[in-house]
């Protein structure tokens, strides 16, 4: 197993319940203080795990994001058929008419 | 459990009239409904679609009419996979209700093949686990030892085709999710080459690992089935565009010469005893096929998994923003004073089961401000560095060998540390992160208090080099029994 390096990024050091809120309102997911702290020290450990990355000596590198050589794909501007908006509609929570209801997001005092 | 034979023999008994595709299909119902209680592999069948399917194949053969190579063979679906009109749940509560309004186009080119695809298998939470204990619906058992998961996340289709429920099954492979149960179930499972099989379709997990991919019996069953699905297509524009090549044609042909890399970082002290003699023993059965056996290095192997929970998990979070109780799945109304963001928050919160929420949380995390270059972007600089690894080793060896597993089956429950859970992979993460091509074959077994449990043996082969993948497993099955020892179903066990 390659040592883990602490000189680069943050994984060495413990990640803060602060921290944790932050990530948890960026990913938009309501959790509990306890399963915050859960998560915190989950978080800990794997990443504890992760920095053994930091081992690897990667100067020079170009990042991969894909494993296969490819490039975008165009298709030609041509109307098909596509789902009807009936299809579409039947898995949304709530609909009125033929549009998907959410609650309202303008302050009736933003709008006209 | 019922007896299909192959699915070369049942698809030419159908074929020739000597049986059904409604028998096959009745009896895969049958056998689930007398079993299938004390394995949960199933999450749903949709009998009357089924049936429907196979009394219109039934009566296409009856007019002389050539249905294609699956001709009325029953297959299990995984359930993050979408089917028109039925149920995709992906394991999650946030799915629970969800109907696709269209097929996958493996689905699609399953019905061209004039197969049946029948019912939906259980899999942990949007793919994400090693057990199929994180299915929301609770969890599938090892038809070997019903006390052990079948290992994940494609647990439940890997459980059907062990228990004779069906003759294959669709599976995903992310990091594992193919070969890795297949290996705990004593079946075969293809992880094909990134971009080999249309995703469209596919509940997306991680994007850029993802692949569809067969369970079978056997290495021939397997890849009758992956040559029905394989191919470029015009909904996945990360399919590979060059036409899939006959991987039967090839399929007997014996394999003096091939040169097989044994990796020496895959026979490891962290491995059980009976996985490592299980390695030795296969690499003496190639030999006696006259393969040269090549000592290789993979050094690389130590930090997939590591590599792996930030590329992964980055595309998760990424990838699952989607459900946010909106346009599908559950939702959960904001109550008074509370604003859409609480929407948001509340249905993700309340919809996601415990390890999806982690995945998202570690992967907001490492795409953050300030920790994306430390963590994300040196991911994929390593990724590319796993990835010429590979294409080195492939200079040396025309295809690797190694256990899919450290170990066999665990039992349900025993592993409550993520960490600990995510290292079961640690030999098969390394196919996805650098898109080649595995399989996971039945090669031994070990005793674990008087059961008796599967052990896998795990063949690696480059992008594209599905040919010579198959033709080695097939070789070596060919020279072993191992496939032919199925599990022995608890009558007393047995429900419904």
């Amino acid at each position: 197993m390659t040592p883990p390096d602490a000189s680069p990024g943050h994984a060495e050091s413990p990640i803060t319940i602060e921290e944790v809120r932050h990530v948890a309102e960026l990913a938009r997911l309501a959790m509990s203080g306890e399963e915050l702290e859960a998560c915190r020290g989950e978080l800990a450990s794997i990443l504890g795990h992760i920095a053994t990355i930091n081992g690897v000596n990667v100067e020079g590198i170009a990042p991969m994001a894909h494993a296969i050589d490819m490039s975008n794909r165009l298709s030609e501007d041509v109307p098909g058929e596509s789902l009807s908006i009936e299809d579409v509609l039947s898995n949304a929570p709530a609909v009125e008419d033929r549009y998907i209801a959410v609650p309202k997001v303008l302050d009736p005092g933003d709008g006209a | 459990m019922s007896d299909h034979g192959t699915i070369a023999d049942l698809a030419a008994r159908i074929r020739t009239r000597e049986t059904t595709a409604v028998a096959a299909l009745e009896a895969c119902l049958d056998s689930i409904d007398r079993h299938d209680g004390a394995i949960a592999s199933f999450q749903c069948t949709s009998a009357d679609v089924a049936r429907a399917r196979a009394e219109a194949i039934d009566r296409r053969i009856d007019s002389g009419e050539d249905v294609g190579p699956l001709a009325g063979v029953p297959i299990a679906i995984k359930d993050n996979i979408v089917t028109r009109g039925e149920p995709t749940t992906c394991g999650s509560r946030i799915l629970e209700h969800f109907q696709s309004p269209y097929d996958a186009t493996v689905i699609q080119r399953l019905n061209d093949a004039g197969a049946v695809p029948f019912g939906k298998t259980r899999c942990d939470e949007f793919a994400m686990g090693s057990g199929t204990e994180y299915c929301a619906f609770g969890p599938v058992h090892n038809p070997w030892d019903t006390s052990r998961v079948p290992g994940g996340s494609s647990g439940g289709s890997a459980a059907a085709v062990a228990a004779g429920f069906c003759p294959a099954a669709l599976g995903s492979d992310t990091g594992g999710s193919i070969r890795q149960p297949a290996s705990l179930c004593g079946v075969v499972g293809i992880k094909p080459t990134y971009g080999r099989v249309s995703r469209y379709g596919l509940v997306s997990f991680g994007p850029s690992l993802d692949q569809i991919g067969p369970f079978a019996r056997t290495v021939e069953d397997a890849t009758l089935v992956l040559q029905a699905i394989a191919g470029e297509d015009v909904h996945d524009s990360t399919t590979i565009d060059t036409p899939a090549e006959d991987y039967l044609k090839d399929l007997h042909v014996p394999i003096e010469g091939l040169r097989i890399g044994l990796p020496r970082e895959y026979i490891d002290t962290g491995n059980d005893d009976a996985v490592n003699d299980m390695v030795n023993a296969a690499v003496e059965t190639y030999r006696g096929l006259g393969a040269e056996i090549v000592d290789v290095q993979l050094p690389l192997t130590d930090v997939g998994i590591a590599t792996y929970y930030v590329i992964g998990p980055a595309e998760a979070s990424s990838n699952l923003a989607r459900f946010d109780g909106i346009r599908y799945g559950r939702r959960v109304p904001p109550g008074p004073g509370e604003e859409l963001f609480d929407l948001y928050a509340k249905s993700r919160g309340e919809g996601f089961g415990p390890e999806v929420r982690r995945r998202i949380m570690l992967g907001t995390y490492v795409l953050s401000a300030g920790y994306y270059d430390a963590y994300y972007k040196r991911a994929l600089q390593v990724r590319r560095l796993i990835r010429q690894e590979f294409e080195n080793v492939f200079q040396q060896c025309d295809v690797l060998l190694g256990p899919t597993t450290p170990a066999p089956a665990f039992p349900i429950g025993s592993i409550s540390d993520p960490l600990t859970m995510y290292l079961c992979d640690r030999y098969t993460v390394n196919a996805n992160i650098a898109g080649i091509c595995g399989i996971s074959l039945p090669a031994g077994f070990a005793d674990a208090n008087g059961c008796t449990l599967p052990l896998g043996l795990q063949l690696q082969a480059p992008a594209l080099g599905e040919g010579t993948l198959l033709r080695a497993a097939r070789m070596f099955e060919a020279a072993t029994n191992h496939h032919a020892r199925t599990p022995e179903l608890d009558p007393a066990a047995t429900g419904s």
